[in-house]
């Protein structure tokens, strides 16, 4: 299995430990393989693998993780910067950056 | 499928005009028309659900290969509502999909002597992984077609099953607390899903990370190929202009074969660059040094551009040269950076910190470049 890692030290990612109860959901909904629980409770042990999709944190029944949620679209972040809306690329993707909902 | 069927109303479409027992009989009637993966109807205690097929026919293949090529791309979507594979009970399974007609074929055709149900929400045509990013793949949608589906009625247990990538959308443990559902993520992969059902639900860590090998990498290769006909279209007229120029000005004698010759062998390294950009970028993704993808497309330029003016246009002249060290590369650089898109590792934040070293230096290179390119024609 080939991990891909973007940018090191880029994401926006934080784990609040005092708030987690180590349920595990983190570890399941990530697509990175970012978290690992040890010790009954979670650790985040490959930071620069995440890609922000803000699973962990909106499966977080303690909320104990903060993530700015995007798409790693530079087309998508270059139609934003020009302000031209609804125009998209990728597998049917239709993103545009305005449309995430806040976290 | 019966004309009579497709008047019918759409589940999360009924008409205040329509009679109250129909509305009753058909709320969980998703209405797909005459579509060709439709195998008649099941009776179920809440009306007819319609029967998919677990096989992908002529249509659904001619619809595939021309959705990946762009065409009618955006309207390539499934009628939400709930459907049922096989002779579903009220123990089966429930499998929850977007509304993409990709997404929706590649679940179908790995369900194959199954019997359960699924439920297609409206993601507005949009795949599972960027409707849930989106949030139109999200927890109140997932709520609302529950609902509408009256899907309860037909369940003894209360568990769905949500592919992996629509995560990012939904809330497990609201959707819990809000309907008392539980959601079960289940794999990335469609093809995974007859393992996770038969072992209780449980994936493994390879079932939880999506591939990214090298047909995944060029599986969106045909739409940034198909993107690139209009730029393609301007440069030839650009070269064009500037040979037709250059001819004029030297005095020399017009004909046209030559123009069009000149023109298309002008043309021919930057279509090289863009190829390069479109094809190899993805394909050799992970063996190109560095991390963010306009640099590796600026590196596989690079070396076409040293392959270019020392050996097939050698031997170049400085102004030559430095024109195409300057164009070629900056096209990998800049379609490598657009690639961002279609990988499944890539974040907002990266992509934005590459964007901003990335897109500067393409637009200086470029600009320095082209006018270098021009000089070339005239001196």
């Amino acid at each position: 299995m080939m991990k891909f890692r973007y940018l090191k030290n880029v994401v926006t990612l934080r784990l609040d430990q005092s708030k987690c109860n180590g349920c595990g959901m983190c570890t399941e909904v990530c697509p990175q393989q970012v978290y690992t629980i040890k010790d009954k409770m979670s650790h985040i042990t490959d930071r620069d693998a995440c890609l922000e999709c803000s699973a962990c944190a909106r499966n977080c029944p303690q909320q104990a993780i903060y993530v700015r949620q995007g798409v790693g679209c530079a087309y998508a972040v270059l139609m934003d910067k020009l302000n031209i809306k609804g125009k998209c690329c990728g597998d049917a993707c239709g993103c545009s950056l305005d449309n995430i909902p806040e976290h | 499928m019966s004309a009579e069927s497709k008047k019918l109303p759409m589940a999360g479409d009924l008409h205040e005009t329509e009679c109250c027992t129909v509305k009753e009989v058909t709320a969980a009637y998703a209405d797909p028309g005459d579509a060709n993966w439709v195998k008649g109807e099941f009776e179920t205690a809440i009306g007819p659900v319609h029967r998919i097929a677990t096989t992908l026919d002529r249509q659904d293949l001619t619809g595939s290969v021309k959705a990946r090529w762009g065409v009618g791309r955006m309207n390539y979507s499934v009628a939400p509502g709930l459907y049922a594979v096989g002779n579903p009970n009220h123990l089966s399974a429930v499998l929850v999909s977007a509304n993409y007609k990709l997404s929706f074929d590649y679940l179908r055709r790995e369900l194959d002597g199954l019997d359960l149900w699924i439920l297609v929400l409206d993601t507005q045509g949009i795949n599972v992984w960027c409707a849930a990013g989106k949030g139109s793949f999200g927890t109140a949608e997932l709520i609302r077609m529950v609902h509408q589906s009256r899907l309860g009625e037909l369940i003894s247990h209360r568990t769905l099953v949500l592919p992996q990538l629509a995560a990012p959308g939904v809330s497990a443990h609201q959707v819990r607390k809000e309907i008392g559902y539980k959601v079960v993520y289940g794999p990335v992969r469609a093809a995974d899903i007859p393992a996770f059902l038969n072992t209780g639900n449980k994936a493994d860590r390879t079932m939880r990370h999506p591939s990214f090998n090298l047909f995944d990498r060029l599986t969106l290769t045909p739409i940034e190929l198909a993107a690139l006909f209009k730029p393609v279209l301007l440069l030839t007229v650009f070269l064009f202009l500037l040979n037709l120029l250059s001819q004029l000005l030297s005095g020399g004698n017009f004909i046209p074969t030559l123009l069009l010759e000149q023109t298309f062998s002008d043309l021919a390294p930057f279509i090289i660059s863009a190829l390069i950009g479109t094809i190899l970028v993805p394909a050799l993704l992970p063996y190109i040094p560095g991390r963010a993808l306009a640099w590796k497309g600026w590196v596989l330029g690079i070396a076409w551009a040293l392959i270019y003016t020392t050996i097939i246009a050698a031997p170049a002249g400085w102004l030559q040269t430095t024109a195409y060290f300057l164009t070629l590369p900056v096209i990998p650089a800049f379609l490598g950076m657009n690639y961002t898109g279609s990988t499944t590792y890539t974040s907002l934040s990266g992509v934005v910190k590459e964007m901003n070293y990335a897109l500067p230096l393409i637009i200086i290179s470029a600009s320095l470049g082209l006018t270098a390119l021009i000089g070339t024609y005239f001196i």
